[in-house]
C-alpha cells in the first residue's frame, strides 16, 4: 500500500504555520521596512527584553516586545517551598527594590493566618519599604539620563544610591536581597544609632533630587527629548493595566499606599501627598518619579520620629502552617502595583501563588505607544516606562 | 656640510623629521598629557573612580585602558567587507593626524606652513566622514549602518556652520594661513589693548564649538555612536586595537579641533604684549598653545558631560535654523566692518 501522501496545500499550511511560530527568529527585510532587533542584549532593555521593531528609515512601523528570556518560574517554585523560604526567592523579582517584593507576600500569609505584626514591626517595615523604593527610583533617574545620553547622571545615581543601600544593609545585612520580612514581624530590631544615620541619609536623598533636577529634568535638551513623546492618555493607560508612576504620569490620582493601604503598613501615620502630572508623556512620568523619591524621603523622615517601642515579632508557631483559604494583597511597589494571590490548602507550602508584577503590564503598552515614533524615542519611552526584567518574566 | 647645505635643507630629511613629529612627537606628548588631563576632568565631574585611583594619583588609568584594548582579540565579522572594515579606523585616524600638520606652535615651529592652511584643515577633517561611512557599511550590521548614516548626515550638516564660523576670522585676518592668522591677531588692537579674535568673533567661537562637538560626535550630538540606542553605532563590530584607533581618533580629533579653535580665536602661540618675532617663542610657543588647547578641550568635554543627546531631527534643525543664520549674520557684520575700516 502506498504511503499516504500529504496534499500540497496542507504542506504549505504546515510550513507557513512553522514560519509563523518561529517568526521571532527570522529577520525579514521587505520593501517597506527593515526589521531591527532591539535586544535581547541591548543597553536599553535593562536585561534581556527583546523588542522587534519594523522600521521605515528611522521611523517605527510596528514594535513588539518579546519577554521570556529570563523566565525563572517563580510561581511554580514557590509551590515547593515553605512560607518562610519563599521570601528568599521572591525578593529577586524586582532586584533593585527587593525588600518591597517580600512585603505583599508576607502580608498575604499574615492575612490567611490572621496574625498582625506588632506596631514597631509595621513602622520599620514601612520605612524599609520606602528605602527600597528610593534605592530603586534613584537608579531609574540616573539610568534615564544614561538612556538619553547624559552619562553623568548615572554615575551620580550609583554614588548616591549607595547611601540608601548602606542603611538597608545596616538593618538587614544584605544590600540587595535582605530576606528580612517574616510572617508576624521582622527578623531583627534596628541597630543602635540607625535612626540618626537614616535621617542624615534622607537629606542626601533630597540633595540628590535637587542636583538631578538641575542636571537632567530641568535641562532643555532633556525636555525637548521627552515632552510630547510617548503620550499615554489616562483611559488607554488604565485599559492596559498600567500602574504606579506610569498611570500617575497620565493624571490618574491613584496610589495603593493611600487608597487601599494593607493593614501591615502604616502610610496613614505620615503626612505626604500623591504626585500626578496631567500630560502623560515621558517627561511627566520621569517628573512624577522624581517627586515620588522626595515624598518617600518625607515619609521616612516622619516615621523615623515616631517609631514606637516594643517587640518586632508577634507570637507565631515555630512551624508555620497556613490555614486553608485564599488571599490577595497588593502594595504600591517602586514599579507599580505588585500583588500576590496566595491559595493555601492548610499545608507547609502554598498550593498556588500568582504574582502580579507591575512591569509586565507596563511593557504591554509599548506597541501602542511607539507607533510612528523614531528609534531614539523608542529608547526614551522604554526608559520612562521603567521596567525591570525580573519583574516582567518572574 | 660640504656643498654649503646643511642636512636640514635636504628634502627627504625634512620629510622624515616632519613625519616623525606628526606621527610620534604629537601623539606621545600632546595626546598623553591631554588625555590624562581630560580623564582627570572627567573623573572629577562625573565621580568616576578609575582616573582617581588607578596607580599613583590615578595616572595609570590611560595605560590600563590601552593595555585592555591591546589584549582583546581582533575580530572581524564573517559577513563584513574585510578590507574596507580593516581600513576604516585608519582612515579616521589619518584624517585626524593630518590636521596637526598645519598648526603652528611658534612662528617657525610648524610642520608645513601652508598658505591656505584653513582650507586644508577642513578638507582633511571631512575625510573622516568617509572612514565612518566605511566602518558603518562594511560592518554588515544594522546598528552600525544606522550609526554610519546618521554620522554622515550629521558631519555633512555641521561642516557648513564650522566653515562659516571660520570665514569670519579669515575675513578679519585677510589670510588663509594659520600662521598668518596668528600674526594678524598679534597686530589686532581695540584701542590700546591687544585682543585675540574671540572678542570680535565671539558668536562665531560658540558656533565653532557647537559644530566641533557635532563633528566629534560627542554629547549632545552623539547620535551616531549613541550607546544606549545604537549600542555604539559604527563602532559596534570593532574590538581590540581597531577600536582603540577609533577611541584615540576621538580624543585626537578633539585636540585637533581645539588647536584650530585656539589658533583662530585665542591667538594660538601668541602671548599679548610679547613681540611676535621674539626667539623665546621657540620654547614658550608650544607651552602657550598647549594651555590654550586644554582650555578649549576642557570646554568641549564640559559640554559633553553635562548635556543629554539631541534627536536626529532636532540636531538638523539646530544646525540649519540657528548655527548657520547666526554665522551668516556675523560674516556680514565682519565684512561690513572690514570694508568700513579699510
Amino acid at each position: 500500500m502506498a504511503a499516504p501522501t500529504v496534499p500540497e496545500s496542507k504542506q504549505l499550511q504546515y510550513i507557513s504555520q512553522q514560519a509563523a511560530d518561529s517568526r521571532v527568529n527570522v529577520e525579514f527585510e521587505t520593501e517597506d521596512g527593515m526589521t531591527l532587533n532591539i535586544g535581547p542584549q541591548h543597553p536599553a532593555t535593562h536585561g534581556t527584553l527583546r523588542i522587534i521593531t519594523r522600521l521605515d528609515g528611522e521611523q517605527v512601523i510596528s514594535c513588539e516586545p518579546v519577554p521570556g528570556y529570563m523566565h525563572r518560574g517563580y510561581e511554580k517554585l514557590t509551590e515547593v517551598r515553605t512560607y518562610p523560604q519563599v521570601t528568599t526567592l521572591i525578593n529577586r523579582i524586582d532586584w533593585l527594590g527587593s525588600f518591597a517584593n517580600e512585603v505583599p507576600f508576607i502580608l498575604a500569609a499574615e492575612k490567611l493566618m490572621e496574625i498582625e505584626a506588632p506596631p514597631r514591626a509595621r513602622y520599620i517595615r514601612t520605612i524599609l519599604f520606602e528605602l527600597s523604593r528610593m534605592a530603586n527610583i534613584v537608579l531609574f533617574l540616573g539610568d534615564l539620563g544614561a538612556q538619553l545620553g547624559g552619562v553623568t547622571a548615572v554615575f551620580y545615581a550609583f554614588r548616591d544610591r549607595e547611601f540608601v543601600l548602606n542603611q538597608i544593609e545596616a538593618v538587614t545585612g544584605g544590600r540587595f536581597h535582605p530576606n528580612f520580612d517574616r510572617i508576624g514581624g521582622l527578623k531583627d530590631d534596628l541597630p543602635k544609632g540607625w535612626i540618626a544615620e537614616t535621617k542624615k541619609c534622607m537629606t542626601r536623598v533630597h540633595d540628590f533630587c535637587d542636583e538631578l533636577e538641575d542636571l537632567l529634568i530641568g535641562n532643555e535638551i532633556f525636555q525637548a527629548r521627552t515632552r510630547g513623546i510617548g503620550v499615554i492618555p489616562a483611559n488607554v493607560g488604565l485599559s492596559y493595566g498600567l500602574s504606579g508612576a506610569n498611570i500617575r504620569g497620565s493624571g490618574v490620582d491613584w496610589d495603593i499606599r493611600r487608597d487601599h493601604c494593607p493593614p501591615g503598613l502604616v502610610y496613614d501615620k505620615a503626612d505626604w501627598k500623591v504626585c500626578t502630572h496631567p500630560d502623560g508623556d515621558s517627561f511627566s512620568r520621569s517628573w512624577v518619579r522624581l517627586q515620588e523619591v522626595r515624598e518617600s524621603a518625607k515619609i521616612v523622615d516622619q516615621l523615623l520620629d515616631s517609631v514606637p517601642s516594643g517587640p518586632v515579632m508577634a507570637k507565631v508557631p515555630r512551624i508555620i502552617k497556613v490555614p486553608e483559604g485564599e488571599a490577595y494583597v497588593a502594595t504600591e511597589n517602586p514599579l507599580g502595583q505588585m500583588g500576590y494571590y496566595v491559595i493555601s490548602k492548610g499545608d507547609l507550602v502554598p498550593f498556588r501563588v500568582k504574582i502580579r508584577s507591575a512591569s509586565f503590564n507596563n511593557v504591554s503598552i509599548v506597541p501602542w505607544v511607539t507607533r510612528g515614533v523614531f528609534v531614539p524615542d523608542v529608547i526614551t519611552i522604554l526608559a520612562s516606562l521603567y521596567f525591570i526584567l525580573g519583574d516582567i518574566d518572574r | 656640510m660640504m656643498l654649503g647645505d646643511t642636512i636640514f635643507d635636504v628634502y627627504w630629511f625634512q620629510t622624515v623629521i616632519k613625519v616623525l613629529v606628526v606621527a610620534l612627537l604629537i601623539p606621545t606628548t600632546a595626546l598623553i598629557l591631554g588625555i590624562v588631563f581630560l580623564f582627570k576632568v572627567m573623573s572629577w565631574m562625573q565621580s568616576r573612580l578609575g582616573p582617581q585611583e588607578a596607580g599613583p594619583k590615578g595616572l595609570l588609568q590611560l595605560l590600563a585602558d590601552g593595555a585592555k584594548f591591546l589584549q582583546k582579540e581582533d575580530l572581524t565579522p564573517m559577513s563584513a567587507d574585510v578590507r574596507v572594515f580593516r581600513m576604516a579606523p585608519i582612515v579616521v585616524l589619518m584624517s585626524t593626524f593630518l590636521l596637526f600638520v598645519i598648526i603652528p606652535a611658534s612662528p617657525n615651529l610648524v610642520v608645513e606652513n601652508l598658505p591656505n592652511g584653513v582650507f586644508f584643515a577642513f578638507a582633511v577633517s571631512s575625510l573622516s566622514v568617509i572612514g565612518v561611512l566605511m566602518a558603518g557599511w562594511a560592518s554588515a550590521n544594522k546598528y552600525a549602518l544606522l550609526g554610519g548614516i546618521r554620522a554622515a548626515g550629521q558631519l555633512i550638516a555641521y561642516e557648513l556652520p564650522m566653515v562659516l564660523a571660520v570665514v569670519g576670522v579669515v575675513i578679519q585676518a585677510g589670510t588663509l594661513s594659520m600662521n598668518g592668522i596668528v600674526v594678524a591677531q598679534a597686530g589686532f588692537h581695540i584701542g590700546p589693548i591687544p585682543v585675540p579674535y574671540i572678542v570680535t568673533q565671539f558668536p562665531m567661537f560658540l558656533v565653532f564649538l557647537a559644530a566641533t562637538q557635532a563633528e566629534l560626535t560627542q554629547a549632545p550630538f552623539d547620535m551616531p555612536v549613541a550607546e544606549s540606542e545604537l549600542v555604539a553605532g559604527y563602532q559596534v563590530e570593532y574590538s581590540g586595537f581597531r577600536f582603540l584607533f577609533f577611541f584615540m581618533a576621538e580624543f585626537a580629533t578633539a585636540f585637533a579641533f581645539a588647536a584650530i579653535a585656539a589658533t583662530l580665536f585665542l591667538g594660538g602661540y601668541y602671548v599679548p604684549g610679547l613681540d611676535i618675532n621674539s626667539g623665546i617663542y621657540w620654547v614658550l610657543g608650544p607651552i602657550v598653545l598647549f594651555t590654550k588647547i586644554m582650555l578649549v578641550s576642557f570646554l568641549i568635554f564640559w559640554f559633553r558631560f553635562t548635556y543629554p543627546r539631541f534627536r536626529e531631527d532636532q540636531l538638523q534643525r539646530f544646525a540649519w535654523k540657528w548655527l548657520i543664520p547666526i554665522s551668516l549674520v556675523w560674516i556680514s557684520v565682519t565684512a561690513l566692518f572690514k570694508v568700513w575700516v579699510a
